[in-house]
């Protein structure tokens, strides 16, 4: 303890040109990474227009009842399979008379849910294990890492069909089938980056100040390695909502009376000759929102590319 | 450059800072199937010195000779195989002895690439307030340290403190590696070619702000580098590697006057001349160290030895075997000991 009380004395001398408050202030002010992330974002047009679409969906989900024009589950039978504008249904009727727009905004709910979730919880998992493991080194490394080989010894979309096949189906079982299955992916990528940070002298000098290994993660290399994480991540969501769309089309995803695009697209693929454009619907939503994704994630990618 | 100016340490006040015995590091290359070492880099080789209180010890070799690894070992960066390095009369790490947190608080470490020893995302002031955050202080207590070192290593607190890495210059980053370092006010700092990857001028100013700084806070330094004519200006002591052993140790001036390893002889006939009349005319030494996975047995240094002998093939030389020319003159060489047996031996004080 006598080295704080003489680190005290270092501050009774003057100090004449700045308080430490303030000092603190402008510290946390400072012109960071992320200020330059957004402001190099801001000039990317792509990304922003990807991005105010990605945002439309959401609200179009989290409002669905409000915009939805009909009921999503009332079905008629004269009006099946009806082409644009039939009746006051704006984008037709699906292959039991139900609002096919009404049924694609409730959709989105559980596609994006589907899609975001499992990749928000893989990333929590995934990225504390990875960092661990890169940080950590030794048997920590090699037990999560081989931990990881042998999940990875499946292909994704097989793991996926595994689990939800041996959980049985429904919303739950589907979240966390996608999210085992991009666990590994993400504490591959995050370990690979940690790796890489901790050879670096900063992570060294900090650890000569005596600080635990868990302040050094928090504040030194999670800063460090978040951005490349994060791009990679996004570039799942994508990926996430088509197996969850193909989990729910070979039936082991959501169950029938519910919309979710994957389903819908499972459902309507029999009528593809008596209708094409109601059948190509879902996946027309699956489409924009995956290539939203991915481009929001390239988008990312450069913007967060910055030599610092 | 010019001679040093600060008074070498009075032998009344030569009590030992640091002690290192038979300190360690192979790092392991190759192993068969049960885990077990078959070849490994001899890094560091069993050395042993003295850091005493108050002077720059010098270390000095080229590279691969285990300047940066010893350098890590004295902060248990990375563990040695085997040693014993002692701080202030303590037995660092052990059961018995201090931790590597509480050493953290008296020897701390200036590394030489100076943009990668800073968080590029932290401002330059939380980096150098991070060591007395970690160490319990609270954040304005640590802020107000920052902003005093900020100020005595020369950079403008209110223009600098919330600055990144990457908005200050080479020199700029090395002064607030300085500062870092400083902050939870060591006593002996380590600085392992802190000054190689700077221009030449922006090298001298540091080298000032060091010595500066050393006096203000009563510093010890071990100063690292690959550079004869930085290790001459700022040391009381030089200690010269080769290939993971000391072959001499001496005061700066016997070393550069009367250096008595055929080693240190080549290192130092090597500097370019400032006299034109004096230029070198052949290369002292050729070729490259050898091979530290399988270093010749007995003395290292002699497949480039121009005096090698049979009984540098037998027996690995002592820095005890050499005869000293000055006070704590050691030099690792059968030449300097009458009875080992090499045709070329000479008696104690003997000078070429």
């Amino acid at each position: 303890m006598a080295d704080q009380v003489s680190a005290r004395e270092a501050i009774e001398g003057p100090i004449p040109t700045l308080d430490p408050a303030e000092a603190l202030a402008r510290a946390r002010e400072g012109k960071g990474y992320w200020k330059r992330v957004w402001e190099s974002l801001k000039d990317d047009k792509v990304t922003i227009v990807v991005a105010i679409v990605l945002l439309l969906i959401f609200l179009a989900a989290i409002f669905a009842p409000l915009i939805a024009t009909h009921d999503p589950s009332k079905g008629s039978i004269i009006g099946r399979l009806k082409g644009f504008g039939y009746k006051d249904h704006l984008l037709g009727t699906d292959e039991t008379g139900r609002d096919m727009f009404s049924r694609l905004v409730f959709g989105a709910r559980l596609s994006l849910i589907s899609g975001v979730l499992p990749v928000i919880f893989a990333l929590l998992i995934g990225g504390s294990l990875g960092i661990a493991a890169g940080y950590l080194r030794g048997r920590v490394n090699t037990v999560i890492m081989r931990s990881m080989d042998v999940l990875y010894a499946f292909p994704s979309i097989l793991l996926a069909i595994a689990i939800c096949g041996i959980l049985g189906s429904g919303l739950e079982n589907t979240l966390l089938a996608l999210t085992i299955t991009f666990i590994p992916p993400i504490v591959r990528v995050s370990e690979t980056v940690t790796v890489q940070v901790r050879s670096l002298d900063f992570v060294d000098a900090a650890r000569t100040s005596g600080a635990s290994s868990a302040s050094i993660m928090c504040r030194h290399v999670l800063n460090n390695v978040l951005g490349q994480i994060l791009v990679y991540t996004t570039s799942l969501v994508s990926l996430s909502i088509i197996l969850a769309a193909g989990l729910s089309f070979l039936g082991l995803g959501v169950t029938p009376p519910d919309a979710e695009w994957g389903l819908m697209l499972n459902n309507l693929r029999q009528a593809i000759w008596v209708n094409p454009t109601i059948a190509a619907l879902p996946g027309v939503a699956i489409f924009i929102t995956s290539m939203s994704f991915n481009l929001l994630s390239d988008g990312l990618r450069q913007a967060m590319d910055i030599r610092l | 450059m010019t001679t040093p100016t600060q008074p070498a340490p009075t032998t009344a006040a030569r009590a030992p800072l640091m002690t290192v015995a038979d300190l360690r590091k192979h790092f392991p290359i190759k192993r068969n199937l049960l885990g077990r070492t078959l070849s490994a880099v001899q890094a560091v080789d069993d050395i042993s010195f003295q850091v005493i209180k108050g002077e720059t010890l010098g270390i000095v070799g080229e590279s691969g000779c285990g300047k940066s690894t010893t350098a890590r070992l004295l902060m248990r960066l990375i563990e040695p195989d085997a040693g014993v390095v002692t701080f202030d009369g303590n037995t660092v790490g052990g059961a018995h002895g201090v931790g590597v947190r509480d050493l953290y608080r008296d020897v701390q470490m200036v590394f030489q690439d100076s943009y990668a020893s800073l968080n590029p995302r932290m401002p330059i002031s939380m980096s150098i307030a991070y060591g007395p955050l970690s160490q319990g202080m609270n954040r304005k207590a640590a802020m107000a340290v920052a902003v005093k070192l900020l100020e005595q290593v020369g950079l403008n607190p209110v223009l600098y403190a919330n600055r990144y890495p990457h908005e200050l210059s080479g020199g700029q980053k090395q002064r607030v590696n300085i500062a870092r370092a400083l902050a939870l006010r060591p006593r002996l700092v380590i600085l392992d070619e802190a000054v190689s990857a700077l221009d030449k001028s922006i090298e001298a100013q540091i080298l000032n702000l060091l010595i500066d700084l050393k006096q203000e806070y009563d510093l010890t330094y071990v100063f690292i580098s690959h550079d004869l004519n930085v290790i001459r200006f700022i040391s009381d002591r030089v200690m010269v590697m080769y290939l993971g052993h000391i072959v001499e140790v001496g005061r700066v001036e016997d070393i550069y006057a009367r250096p008595e390893h055929p080693y240190t002889k080549a290192l130092l006939a090597a500097m370019p001349s400032m006299d034109p009349r004096k230029r070198t005319e052949t290369a002292p030494i050729t070729g490259d160290p050898p091979n530290p996975i399988d270093p010749p047995p007995g003395c290292r240094f002699r497949t480039r030895c121009p005096h090698a002998a049979q009984i540098c093939e037998d027996r690995t030389p002592s820095l005890n075997d050499g005869a000293a020319t000055g006070e704590g003159h050691l030099v690792a060489c059968h030449m300097r000991d009458r009875r080992s047996g090499h045709p070329e031996a000479r008696s104690s004080g003997a000078s070429q």
